[in-house]
């Protein structure tokens, strides 16, 4: 299994790392050091300041698309792993029903995101029901390829992965420890804050990861469900490397490494992964 | 928490309903538009109801060949699977002992679960074509003149494109694993060995009837993960594509309801294979219940 990883996994990660730094020119790569793919990611960052450029603006947009899709999934998801685990009380049921959020997680990304065009589109079930109760007369464009629709597609593709391991997490808070915090005469919701979300923050802190690097990394979702007009770090290293730019969508793949290290990195320091499994 | 359902679990409850008719009524929608009468259009409502474009997409009318795309996804889908059964299970083994390299070896698979996927595809791209630029100007040079004679590419469903789906499996099926050893009564094992069993025994006998749920579970991980995978294989396939790219392409370019003929048709293969899974893993553990085995409940 080693064997595998290095060389699919860690060899490929550091050739990324070395192509990022050598020379390129319209469609070959020349092994000879050469920054040129970093300055032409940044090319007129500087003189363009205190304008943002394009690529500065495109990580700030990824960033907070990121961020959207993460409070919302956090949201969702730990209400609907804190329903499983203390609200449904028998184990089968915890199954059947943890079975029916993971069977989709089984089926066909892409399939679950075209899924959402007939209900968004300017003829779709939203827009006509809108029109028909009479809140809109004409149809709403903003449903469908925008940030919403992208923000909707990957709320509803991957809030499984907050689900599971706070679920995990939840399920192994000893339930003496609630019953105690209640008999300590604390309402539902100080139970909640002071006693549940700290022993549950690992599951948090897991789930986050998912969903961050998910979603930094992410060009499919944000390609499909912004109709291909909403730029994204993901989609700038796809479309380099559709130009045969190896070099250049390296750097930019290195670049959006160290963003997700650091992001990473600092919520490690919360927890240990090891210790969860 | 008192005895009697309080109110909160009303309202939880019903947000659990909305949270999976949010991840089931889209998908649903599309099954339903997929039986779309012949000049029935992408949205609401039916214009009669029709097996149309399931014929469209078979007789391959207007879409690239989706046959083949289908059958590719299929073959790789079963070898991953299979890959991913076996070194997961001996990984899962070799990680019940503490052995060199253990930590690197886990936290490199969390780290492949978790690197943006386009950066993994890239990385596999990139190595592939070195491969390939080394061996076309450089291959005689060494001795290797027989296979750089003909050389095109090493880029390849089986070969870049297993690998690119194998860092992403890979890691699901190790966590499995460790799900499952962490509840594994090792007594069991012992006590095999006290009556003479050797290893491999002990293992075929003893270890693998108890965890075979749950690598059913594994297996079933590794042909969906597999099945459905795209932002890894984009850039690391070759020059076939698989049906979930096929799909992606049509996004773009198709206005007719046979894409969602062609999404019914593999969410069908994805279903076909989940409850086919379930039921072997319910009736494993049936099995297990009646030989009066105390392991392996409740896992997967």
């Amino acid at each position: 299994m080693m064997l595998v990883f290095a060389l699919f996994f860690l060899f490929p990660l550091v050739l990324v790392i070395i192509v990022s730094a050598w020379d390129y020119n319209e469609y070959e790569m020349i092994p000879a050091f050469s920054l040129r793919g970093y300055t032409d990611t940044f090319e007129g960052c500087i003189a363009g300041l205190p304008e943002l450029c394009t690529i500065l603006k495109t990580y700030l947009k990824t960033l907070k698309l990121c961020l959207m899709t993460w409070s919302l999934t956090l949201l969702i998801g730990f209400t609907v792993a804190y329903f499983l685990a203390f609200h449904v009380r028998s184990k089968t049921w915890q199954i059947v029903l943890s079975l029916l959020c993971t069977i989709p997680f089984w089926t066909s990304n892409v399939i679950r995101m075209i899924a959402w065009i007939p209900l968004l589109g300017r003829n779709g079930l939203v827009n006509k029901g809108l029109e028909g109760v009479g809140l809109i007369k004409q149809p709403a464009e903003w449903l469908l390829f925008s940030e919403f629709s992208v923000v909707l597609a990957l709320v509803h593709l991957f809030t499984f992965f907050m689900v599971v391991p706070i679920f995990n997490s939840m399920i192994r808070i000893d339930k003496r420890l609630v019953e105690a915090a209640y008999d300590a005469g604390a309402t539902g919701w100080q139970t909640l804050v002071n006693v549940i979300i700290p022993l549950a923050k690992p599951g948090i802190v897991i789930g986050s990861i998912f969903v961050i690097t998910i979603v930094m990394g992410d060009f499919v979702t944000i390609g499909v469900m912004g109709g291909q007009q909403i730029a994204s770090a993901g989609k700038i290293i796809e479309s380099r490397l559709s130009a045969l730019q190896f070099p250049a969508a390296a750097a930019n793949a290195v670049i959006l490494l160290g963003i997700t290290i650091l992001i990473i990195s600092s919520l490690t320091r919360i927890v240990d992964i090891r210790k969860e499994l | 928490m008192g005895e009697k359902r309080s109110q909160s679990f009303y309202v939880l409850g019903a947000f659990f309903i909305a949270y999976v008719l949010f991840l089931y009524g889209p998908m649903f929608a599309i099954y339903i538009l997929s039986f779309q009468g012949p000049d029935g259009g992408l949205t609401f409502p039916m214009n009669g109801v029709s097996l149309t474009w399931f014929g469209k997409v078979f007789s391959g009318a207007g879409i690239v060949d989706i046959g083949a795309a289908f059958r590719r996804s299929l073959e790789l889908g079963l070898v991953v699977m299979l890959l991913t059964v076996a070194l997961s299970v001996a990984a899962g083994m070799a990680f019940r002992r503490s052995f060199r390299g253990a930590t690197v070896l886990f936290y490199t698979a969390i780290a492949s679960l978790i690197m943006p996927s386009i950066i993994t595809s890239l990385g596999i791209a990139l190595e592939f074509r070195l491969l390939d630029d080394f061996m076309i100007k450089h291959g005689t040079d060494f001795g290797l003149g027989a296979w750089a004679g003909g050389w095109t590419t090493a880029m390849g469903l089986f070969t870049s494109g297993l690998a690119a789906h194998l860092t992403w499996t890979l890691p699901f099926g190790l966590l499995i694993m460790f799900a499952i050893f962490n509840r594994f009564d090792a007594r069991l094992e012992e006590a095999a060995r006290d009556l003479g069993a050797t290893p491999w025994q002990t293992f075929r006998h003893v270890v693998l009837p108890i965890i075979l749920p749950s690598v059913v579970g594994i297996g079933l991980f590794g042909f969906t993960l597999s099945w459905d995978e795209l932002a890894r294989s984009s850039q690391a396939i070759g020059s076939v594509n698989t049906l979930p790219l096929e799909l992606q392409g049509l996004t773009t370019t198709v206005t007719k309801p046979d894409i969602y003929a062609l999404g019914t048709l593999t969410s069908a293969v994805s279903f076909l294979v989940i409850f086919s899974a379930l039921i072997i893993i319910l009736v494993l553990q049936a099995r297990q219940r009646r030989h009066g085995s105390d392991a392996g409940k409740g896992m997967v």
